[in-house]
């Protein structure tokens, strides 16, 4: 079933003059999962990103994404995603109401159904008692959720988010991370999510890749990835040994573990 | 063509919204069209160094001032553009369906309205120093869609301009080599016969020199259009579409 994958990529490459941000990469993310996409800087997630939301064009190799190919069928895909940019996007000259309109307008949510659309995504994000009031006037976290109600408005098949927690408080960070679980379960949404934060992989992600050097690195659940590394290895401990740098810098893993537990003790 | 016109009105409602809210841009830019008329043009006039016919030198330079306003103002229209690209505002509107050219389309009509408010002030300014207005309805809806067609232009040019150099400070640079060449080598302050060859050719192929051919025969009581309105419309026009052309080719390299 050539469908059964919100995001299928082959051999999907970008290349910035000499330098190959993508190498060559293959990814499959089945319908209704939350895949976090994890890397150091620079490892190319944005740049994965860019192109499953048809940003950039690849040098080469191909993607289909909610089933539509992202070169041939571009607007196609731009239908059934939602985007959250690592950037706060939302136009903080307008209120939280006039930035989900403009969404719906170029969403082209039809004008009897906008209102009603926008009422519900402000009480989803508990932002109704700000919905008039300008964005710039927002806390980082009221932003963030305005960006999820902006991304999900037109209830896409596939939402990517960039980052979408990063420089949040932990209280903005984990009310954002509700309203992910929440748009799965209730929407069966199919999320892909880059991140630096490893607690956050491991509360959001059923599934996740590790990005080196344009390459992955390893794909897998986090608990298993954890359990692959032996025991009482924990999601930094996965992040150091697959995103590379740190073991070449650092020693080997189990130097990293014994130093840490050393840390530990000492307190 | 409804999906067009419903995503390109979404642009300008945002735009004007904006523009409502703070209007500190208007009014700033309301000073230079003012010093050049009130000191400048009035000085100029004094002199009498610069034959113009049958109109005086204010006259003469009133649709001029005007179109130097409009190219100032919508020139700087692409720090904004990157502005939003520095935002990510640029790459929300790149990932939705809407079609390239509405969101590229939109910007340029609110330059346009933009620009009508440039007018405004230009109008009063001209009228309080008592130049021959032409005030005809005619008249007056052809100088508004001069001044939008013309804000349209150079509002493009601005988003193709910060396409190509996608930061303010290398945008700044280009911006300021690029306004006062063109304002100079038009007809705006001095007419077409008196420039040397050389300048009259650069001049030519100038559409600022369009436009304001186009606005001295349609805003001043007794001006005329040298090359007519049907050359000065359909420059401003094909000039435009080969603009919107570029800029909607260049426009989604934004968010690479």
């Amino acid at each position: 079933m050539p469908d059964r994958f919100a995001i299928d990529t082959s051999e999907l490459t970008r290349q910035f003059g000499n330098l190959t941000a993508v190498d060559h990469i293959a990814l499959r993310v089945p319908y209704g999962e939350i895949f976090g996409l994890l890397g150091a800087n620079g490892a190319g997630k944005s740049t994965v990103i860019k192109m499953l939301t048809t940003l950039l064009s690849p040098t080469s190799g191909t993607a289909d994404v909610g089933g539509f190919d992202i070169i041939r069928s571009p607007a196609d895909v731009r239908r059934r995603i939602g985007y959250v940019s690592q950037l706060l996007s939302a136009d903080g000259a307008l209120t939280g109401y006039e930035n989900l309109r403009l969404s719906a307008k170029l969403y082209d949510i039809p004008a009897t159904e906008r209102k009603e659309r926008i009422e519900n995504a402000l009480e989803f994000m508990s932002l109704v008692d700000s919905a008039d009031k300008l964005v710039r006037t927002y806390s980082g976290g009221m932003i963030r959720r305005l960006e999820l109600a902006q991304a999900m408005l037109h209830r896409p098949a596939i939402l990517f988010l960039d980052e979408p927690t990063i420089g949040l408080d932990p209280v903005a960070r984990h009310t954002v991370w509700d309203r992910l679980i929440d748009l799965r379960r209730n929407h069966g949404m199919t999320v892909l999510i880059t991140t630096h934060d490893m607690e956050e992989a491991e509360a959001l992600c059923d599934n996740l890749a590790i990005l080196h050097r344009g390459k992955i690195s390893v794909v897998g659940k986090p608990a298993e990835l954890r359990a692959g590394l032996g025991e009482g290895a924990n999601m930094d401990d996965v992040f150091v040994h697959y995103a590379g740098g740190s073991i070449q810098e650092s020693g080997t893993f189990r130097e990293i573990v014994q130093n840490r537990r050393t840390a530990h003790r000492l307190g | 063509m409804k999906r067009f016109i419903r995503e390109s009105a979404a642009i300008v409602q945002v735009e004007l919204i904006k523009l409502i809210r703070d209007p500190t841009e208007i009014i700033s830019r309301a000073v230079q069209p003012l010093l050049w008329l009130v000191v400048f043009g009035q000085v100029l006039a004094q002199v009498r160094g610069i034959q113009t016919g049958q109109l005086s030198y204010l006259a003469f330079i009133t649709p001029g001032i005007l179109a130097q306003s409009v190219l100032f103002s919508a020139i700087f229209y692409g720090i904004a553009i990157i502005w939003e690209r520095d935002l990510g505002v640029v790459h929300k509107l790149l990932v939705s369906p809407a079609l390239r050219i509405s969101l590229v389309f939109g910007k340029a009509v609110a330059a346009g309205f933009r620009g009508l408010l440039q007018a405004t002030v230009i109008y009063l300014i001209a009228f309080v120093m008592h130049v021959s207005l032409r005030l005809d309805p005619f008249a007056i809806f052809a100088v508004l869609v001069s001044v939008m067609l013309g804000s349209g232009i150079f509002a493009t040019f601005s988003l193709v301009i910060a396409c190509i150099v996608k930061t303010r400070e290398r945008f700044m640079g280009i911006g300021q080599l690029l306004t006062m060449p063109m304002f100079f080598a038009s007809n705006a302050i001095y007419p077409l016969e008196i420039m040397p060859g050389w300048l009259r050719f650069i001049a030519q192929i100038n559409p600022l020199t369009y436009l304001i051919d186009a606005l001295r025969g349609l805003m001043i009581t007794g001006g005329e259009s040298i090359h007519g309105y049907a050359v000065d419309f359909s420059v401003l026009l094909a000039v435009f579409c080969a603009l919107l052309f570029v800029a909607v080719k260049l426009y989604p390299t934004l968010a690479e």
